[in-house]
């Protein structure tokens, strides 16, 4: 039962995966893909956990503490570029 | 020196989390972090802004709880706004002002209210603050300030002095 | 305790989904970023706290609070930081806005070169 519901919760967070994808191809300006991908990557990181927890392997949190440190600083890198160039 | 305390106790506390407890762990963690201490501790000045009686700890813990259901108030307003068929949004850019004076205090106000109900900090220019506001109530100065801000600042005004 | 944890994995995940229907639905830039950054954040927290009540035999709970105080200091400032170079690089407010202090007080080009 519990299992069933642990499953169903990470296909909804898939799903929001998904939509954010749509605005990373739809997005009209730079500042909206920016926002998509910073999204997608909070949903990444939680589904990270979510496979560190089910496939025993205590290790992979450490990706997802890592992989939250580089995106945070790819979109201020984003945004300093948006603000007046590299 | 008490300063220095809470510097060398924050990063061991760090340490634990991320390394779990062990006693050799727990050891190296310590030598490292008292060394960091000794390094750097004259380059951190943000540690020199919180003000350390039991007024401001309690005032701490009342902020973290009014902040919390803050959290879960603006998490059902975005979801609402959201699933709704006619997104109700009466969108702006506002202007408020803040009383702080401490950088910390004034960073952390900013984030709070990037958190609360339909509002999210653009832009800080000193103590102004530029806010888009995703439905607009109140079209000056004073009454933005008074709706956005107040509810966090009377409690960051007695921790951050 | 493990089907509390489920329930509260399912509360997170839904909004996840629906930070990004947010992302997906809003008019523009600044109005995609107050749905991005509120329902992500709670959402993702919700999400591993429930898996780590869930699973609490595996005791690596000081990582799990680790990444969710790691969430929630990072989440605003980066939507900030964002939501700032899109107003000074010119993406303009949806037309339903109803006033834009900012440009007004024309504070963007005072001392920075851009």
């Amino acid at each position: 039962m519990a299992d069933l519901i642990y499953n169903i919760a990470a296909i909804i967070a898939l799903a929001g995966i998904v939509l954010s994808f749509v605005r990373l191809i739809l997005g009209p300006t730079i500042a909206d893909r920016a926002v998509a991908l910073d999204g997608m990557t909070i949903i990444t990181i939680s589904l990270i956990v979510f496979i560190a927890y089910f496939s025993n392997r205590v290790i992979y949190l450490d990706v997802a503490i890592v992989y939250g440190l580089i995106s945070f600083v790819g979109i201020v890198a984003i945004a300093r570029y948006l603000e007046r160039g590299i | 020196m008490k300063k220095g305390f809470l510097f060398f106790i924050s990063l061991l506390i760090v340490w634990i989390l991320l390394a779990g407890i062990d006693q050799q762990e727990i050891i190296i963690g310590a030598i490292v972090s008292l060394l960091l201490t000794i390094i750097f501790f004259s380059k951190a000045t943000i540690f020199s802004e919180f003000n350390l009686n039991p007024k401001a700890i309690f005032y701490f813990l009342i902020y973290i709880f009014v902040f919390s259901w803050e959290l879960i108030k603006s998490n059902l307003d975005v979801a609402f706004r959201v699933i709704h068929p006619t997104i109700p949004i009466n969108p702006g850019i506002v202007k408020v002002k803040t009383k702080l004076k401490s950088r910390l205090g004034r960073t952390i106000l900013a984030n709070s209210i990037t958190l609360t109900p339909g509002t999210l900090t653009v832009e800080t220019n000193g103590e102004d603050y530029y806010i888009h506001w995703i439905d607009v109530t109140s079209d000056d100065i004073e009454g933005a300030t008074k709706q956005i801000v107040s509810k966090f600042e009377k409690y960051l005004e007695v921790i951050f002095g | 305790m493990e089907l509390l944890g489920a329930i509260v994995t399912l509360a997170g995940s839904i909004l996840l989904f629906l930070g990004a229907l947010g992302i997906l639905r809003m008019p523009d830039v600044y109005n995609r970023m107050q749905a991005g950054t509120k329902a992500t954040t709670l959402g993702s927290i919700l999400f591993l706290a429930g898996i780590s009540i869930g699973h609490y035999e595996c005791g690596c709970f000081g990582k799990i609070i680790i990444i969710i105080l790691f969430v929630i200091f990072t989440n605003p400032i980066s939507s900030n930081t964002l939501a700032r170079a899109a107003h000074f690089a010119g993406v303009k407010l949806t037309e339903r806005s109803v006033k834009d202090d900012l440009k007004d007080d024309d504070i963007e080009n005072k001392g920075e070169e851009k």
